[in-house]
């Protein structure tokens, strides 16, 4: 099946300046590639810092104005200039972003639902969507500060399910959340994936992506490390020694730290940015690695669990 | 309504606090003044050629001899009975000179504040949503460039251009020369208002669009911006729908607030337009050391810009939901 999204080589970086008016290059995001077919959820697992929520504004066309991207993204078999990104955003492509902060503070949820329409027919699908996801019509009427945590969270939902979307990018949908809400509110993405929409799920909590995720693309220093499906978690199919130390980590698996801490942005040189605290790492990993296939999924390793020899 | 009425009553009680203040304080100022009351008003020629019986009464008269703090029981007795004295200069009950000078200097000050507030908050607005472009640049050059030129200044060359060269305005004053006073029309009253506002227009602008374009920049850094824009809302509507009912409160305060700086420009461009205002009596009073009225204009002013902020904040309470419905729960 053609893939809904398809991002390759994705690299994003930002103009700053440096000491004086030197201006400096800091590459964020270095070399993302992931593919979300139609009723998939495919998750971007990664820690704070690595940008993720980059890749979300990098599809939409929304990076600040001092960025710069590069690669290719194709949504729908066509390229996804930023031209055509301005005119799918918040109806094709929609983004669910982290929290409260993302709804204008002094409008009402409706209006904010509506954007900006006033017929009927757009009160109508406002209020169903909101009884949709369990919210009153009351709700409505509300100003965000008058939401609670989980009220905010399934009002913005609500904005994604009130268009027509092919694709759902998912922002850190489950911070502030218990474990037994984050499951319904991840429940309401998987919906929307089984109604025929791609959804790319973009988290740092591994655990609770793959009770929804059907592939996990591990993502590290502003580079997928590994794409592989969520079933390999389980089976222990694991490919780089950063998603299996991703793994172990969680407390369920051992709880097992590793040390050292994940390089910043414009730390990393040309070769494996998880080198320097790899188990395996060896000198060559300082070189250009490649991005390869190996058993039904990605790697970027020279020496992958379970693979082959180069 | 219980909390806002309970709001009002205290910020009025600290009005009648910083009233007290700043009376005192403009007293103090007063009473150490190097001026002599009978040279600067008498003349030292005319006093020269008096006899000191006749000195002695105008001592009397400005009261020289008096020891202050006399001097500002007495005045604050008789203020807080409602009389404010008479004034020295005008030989007019104080209260009857602020009410005519009041007048002349509202219409100037309503004129300016309005198109300051309304062109400020456009052009503020206008550059934050457009930050780093050319439309910025331009307003912000224009701010600094006003904001580094002084009121009189501004106002001596609109006069030497408008008035001198182009001779299309009057030089001064604020009805025409020699007319009577059940002739002048409301016309007239505005042709000859219409330099100094728009001086004090000018200059407003700059502080007002400054303000706003930081707030509205920062605006547009917000998290529910970049959500509208990702749900494919236009900067255009974004701007419209988002940015202005944000920026309100800000703008709100920074209104009111602005009423001083038009207040303190008044008294400048007033003197340059040989505008009777009460900026220019304000002058008058204080290097002629008319006592009564400088206390008087110094309090009244002091009571209009607090009200002005007192105003603000009750408007707050009725624009933001945050204060309005979450003060209706408590």
């Amino acid at each position: 099946m053609e893939p809904i999204l398809e991002v390759r080589n994705l690299s994003i970086s930002f103009t700053q300046y440096g000491r004086g008016t030197r201006q400096v290059l800091l590459p964020v995001i270095r070399d993302l590639s992931l593919a979300v077919a139609p009723g998939q959820v495919v998750a971007v697992v990664g820690s704070s810092g690595s940008g993720k929520s980059l890749l979300a504004h990098g599809i939409l066309g929304i990076l600040p104005y001092n960025s710069h991207m590069a690669g290719e993204i194709s949504f729908l078999g066509q390229p996804l200039t930023p031209r055509r990104a301005a005119a799918v955003r918040g109806k094709e492509i929609v983004l669910v972003p982290q929290g409260v902060t993302y709804l204008d503070p002094l409008m009402k949820v409706g209006p904010q639902l509506r954007k900006g329409r006033r017929d009927q027919s757009a009160r109508t699908a406002s209020r169903a969507v909101l009884e949709r996801y369990g919210l009153g019509a009351d709700t409505e009427e509300r100003y965000p500060f008058e939401l609670s945590g989980g009220m905010a969270r399934r009002v913005l939902i609500a904005t994604a399910a009130a268009e027509t979307p092919r694709l759902v990018i998912v922002d850190e949908p489950t911070p502030g959340l218990d474990a037994r809400a984050a499951r319904r509110v991840l429940g309401h993405f998987r919906e929307l994936a089984d109604g025929g929409a791609g959804v790319l799920l973009i988290t740092h909590d591994l655990e609770l992506a793959l009770t929804i995720a059907h592939r996990v693309a591990v993502f590290y220093a502003g580079e997928t490390v590994e794409e592989a499906d969520a079933a390999d978690f389980a089976a222990g199919r694991l490919r780089h020694p950063y998603t299996r130390a991703l793994w172990d980590a969680l407390p369920q698996n051992g709880f097992i730290p590793i040390s050292g801490a994940q390089p910043g942005p414009g730390e990393v040189g040309e070769g494996c940015p998880f080198a320097s605290r790899c188990p395996k790492g060896r000198p060559e990993c300082m070189g250009p690695v490649a991005y390869r296939e190996l058993d039904g999924g990605l790697v970027r390793c020279l020496y992958p669990e379970g693979g082959e020899q180069p | 309504m219980k909390h806002r009425l309970l709001f009002t009553g205290k910020k009025l009680i600290r009005m009648a606090l910083l009233l007290l203040g700043v009376s005192l304080v403009a007293f103090l100022l007063m009473s150490a003044s190097p001026l002599d009351p009978l040279k600067t008003n008498v003349g030292q020629a005319a006093l020269g050629s008096m006899s000191q019986e006749q000195i002695a009464k105008l001592e009397d008269y400005w009261g020289v001899n008096d020891p202050p703090v006399e001097r500002y029981l007495g005045w604050l007795g008789d203020f807080v009975r409602g009389d404010m004295g008479t004034s020295l200069l005008y030989r007019q009950p104080v209260s009857q000179v602020i009410g005519q000078r009041l007048q002349n200097s509202l219409w100037l000050m309503a004129f300016a504040w309005v198109i300051s507030g309304v062109l400020g908050l456009t052009l503020g607005v206008i550059a934050g949503a457009n930050r780093g472009k050319l439309a910025d640049k331009l307003i912000r050059g224009y701010c600094w460039l006003i904001s580094s030129t002084p009121a009189f200044w501004l106002a001596l060359v609109l006069l030497v251009v408008f008035s001198v060269w182009l001779g299309l305005f009057p030089i001064g004053l604020s009805v025409p020369i020699g007319a009577d006073a059940a002739d002048v029309t409301l016309t007239d009253r505005l042709y000859h208002a219409f330099l100094p506002a728009l001086t004090l227009s000018i200059t407003g602008v700059a502080n007002i669009a400054m303000h706003t374009r930081e707030k509205m920049a920062d605006i547009m850094d917000r998290d529910y911006v970049l959500f509208a824009r990702a749900r494919g809302e236009s900067t255009r509507s974004i701007v419209l729908r988002h940015g202005l009912r944000n920026v309100a409160l800000p703008a709100i305060t920074l209104q009111f607030a602005s009423i001083s700086e038009i207040f303190g420009g008044s008294v400048l461009v007033e003197q340059v337009f040989s505008y009777p205002g009460l900026g220019q009596a304000a002058v008058n009073a204080g290097l002629g050391s008319d006592l009564p009225l400088l206390l008087g204009i110094t309090v009244v002013s002091a009571a209009i810009v607090f009200l002005g902020n007192l105003m603000a904040d009750l408007l707050y309470g009725v624009v933001d939901p945050r204060i309005r419905r979450g003060a209706a729960r408590t």
